[in-house]
């Protein structure tokens, strides 16, 4: 009997446990761990921040799910891999602490024949003196993060009702972020709901992010085809601000939030300053911190994980200017190089670089976008893992067959604009590949019959019907194989 | 707060959709169509690795 261990119940950890389930034959065991008992249709937390929905209505507990499927589920956080084992377990491990029930706080060795990392993204709040919620910023990283967002948004609103004028910042709190998308959607959302509340006029919304120019979303941007013209999304973006009247800062290192007010760094070398009264800041994110040791316990981290704490997956990480950069670097198999029993998928495997082009400040601050990993690339390459890890159990492939490349994928992501069954709108793009290629298409980088983008009522249906699809997914109902990645 | 483009500022640059661009964002039957295609491009999408 072999084990597969799955570290991480989100998009990509739920995604590759529900498959790997689905393929191994028993008496093969696919097992959990993840330290918080509900699973989150984290897009959705953006209505959540706008007090639209509930975090009951994007959440649900997972034991439930694990035990209908089969699948051993424990709730505690995996903090060490052991991949050759050691004196106490000479299986290859990983220690873990409970977070959960009475067994709370303590630790246990749990064997693995293979191993996916799907921990996402450590939320590094760290990284900016005053950022986030332990500090004077908001966030909607988490559903718990966007329901105290919410409550602060709802005191704003009573204040402009009684006619008080607010400055609201929402953006990306470190020069490194990535997740644009994200921060934009709860934009645009916040600004839909001050209309509907009819204060828009009392409130000044300001857009700060560490993209080089709107548009970017740390896909180095894209060009589409729009009204006869060949657009970058830099237009694109500038005009659906234009629209609703907020202004932008763009190539911004927040140094530091205070009460009220960030401290910023410009590309153009700037220090300046900006003041709020809600400001919603995503922080840069890193690996969750896991640590791995040889079997005389020798620390052997680095091995394993590039310093900004994510997994090595089969990508190339030579250091090369961006000139250089090719659409081979990514991962094909998230295959770690060093033990060829361990993958990582989703956020927590470490890209080759940036997709944006890397800027700096003249005093050397980097300030531009981080790789995203979003949900659809993390869920398609989470399947192809547990597919081949299937196989290979199986004994019917010798080594990882299935490629999920971000070179030779391509995404779609539905950003919400505002709710509403008949006024709600929401942008819709799609994008392939996603990792631009210059050698197949050389003006564009991607092909201009699948990069699109528009805005509309549309996209606000796809977004809900998204929603609900897949969370009726994530619950394993019937059929659920039919909703794709 | 600024109700109208004012010449040499940031928002003064961009292109802004026009009356009825805006109303057909929220126009059913068009509405209806996109989210027929929409759905195609984001099926198309996954299948594509
Ligand atoms: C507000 C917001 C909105 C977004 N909107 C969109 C969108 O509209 N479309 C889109 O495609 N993407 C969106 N994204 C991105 C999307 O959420 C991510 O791409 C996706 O969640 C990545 O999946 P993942 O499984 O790698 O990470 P996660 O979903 O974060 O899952 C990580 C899992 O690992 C667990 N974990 C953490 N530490 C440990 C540990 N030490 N041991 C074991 N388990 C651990 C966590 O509890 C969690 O269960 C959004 C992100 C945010 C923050």
């Amino acid at each position: 009997m072999s084990r597969l261990l799955i570290l991480g119940a989100g998009i990509a950890g739920h995604t590759a446990a529900m498959h790997a389930r689905r393929k191994l034959r028993r008496p093969h065991e696919v097992m959990v761990v993840s330290p918080n008992s509900r699973w989150n249709w984290i897009p959705s937390n953006i209505w959540v921040g706008t007090g639209v929905m509930t975090p009951d209505q994007v959440t649900f507990p997972l034991a439930p799910v694990y035990r209908r499927l089969g699948i051993p589920f424990i709730q505690a956080r995996a903090v060490n891999i052991h991949p050759e084992g050691n004196p106490e377990e000479p299986r290859p491990h990983v220690v873990v602490e409970h977070t959960g029930g009475e067994r709370a706080g303590q630790t246990e060795r749990i064997y693995y024949d293979y191993l996916v990392n799907a921990t996402g993204p450590k939320l590094n709040f760290d990284a900016t003196p005053g950022l986030g919620p332990g500090g004077h910023s908001l966030s909607v990283c988490t559903w718990g993060h966007a329901a105290e967002t919410a409550e602060v948004l709802k005191e704003n609103i009573a204040r402009m009702k009684k006619g008080e004028q607010r400055t609201f910042l929402i953006g990306t709190g470190h020069g490194l972020c990535t997740c644009q998308g994200a921060a934009f959607e709860y934009l645009f959302n916040v600004e839909f709901e001050l209309r509907r509340q009819k204060v828009r006029d009392k409130a000044r919304i300001i857009w700060i992010s560490n993209e080089q120019e709107l548009g970017d979303f740390g896909m180095g941007g894209m060009l589409i085809r729009r009204g006869g013209y060949i657009t970058h999304s830099r237009v694109f973006t500038e005009s659906l601000f234009t629209e609703r009247r907020i202004r932008w800062i763009t190539g911004a290192h927040i140094r530091e939030v205070a009460p009220g007010q960030v401290r910023y760094e410009t590309l153009e070398g700037e220090q300046k300053e900006q003041s709020f009264d809600f400001a919603m800041l995503l922080p840069p994110f890193a690996g969750v911190g896991l640590k791995a040791y040889d079997r005389e316990g020798s620390d052997i981290t680095d091995t394993l994980f590039a310093p900004n704490g994510f997994m090595k997956v089969d990508a190339d990480y030579s250091t090369k200017p961006y000139e250089e950069w090719s659409p081979d670097d990514w991962p094909r198999t998230y295959q770690c190089p060093s033990y060829t029993n361990i993958f990582a998928v989703g956020i927590a495997f470490a890209p080759p670089h940036a997709i944006s082009k890397p800027l700096f400040s003249p005093a050397g601050t980097p300030i531009f976008p981080t790789a995203p990993r979003t949900g659809m690339p993390s869920g398609v390459m989470a399947r192809q893992v547990a597919l081949n890890i299937a196989d290979m159990i199986h004994g019917r492939a010798e080594g990882a067959v299935r490629t999920a490349s971000m070179a030779h994928m391509g995404a779609a992501c539905i950003a919400s604009a505002g709710n509403g069954t008949l006024k709600g709108t929401a942008v819709s793009m799609t994008m392939y590949p996603i990792i631009p290629d210059f050698r197949k298409y050389p003006d564009t980088g991607r092909s201009l019959r699948y990069t699109t983008g528009e805005i509309g009522l549309a996209g606000h249906w796809v977004k809900h019907a998204l929603h609900h699809a897949f969370i009726y997914k994530a619950k394993a109902k019937p059929f659920w194989r039919i909703v794709p990645e | 707060m600024e109700t109208t483009r004012k010449p040499y500022e940031q928002t003064y640059y961009p292109p802004v959709p026009t009356k009825f661009t805006r109303h057909m964002r929220t126009n059913l039957l068009w509405q209806l169509f996109r989210f027929l295609v929409i759905n195609v491009k984001m099926l198309r999408m996954v299948r594509k690795h």
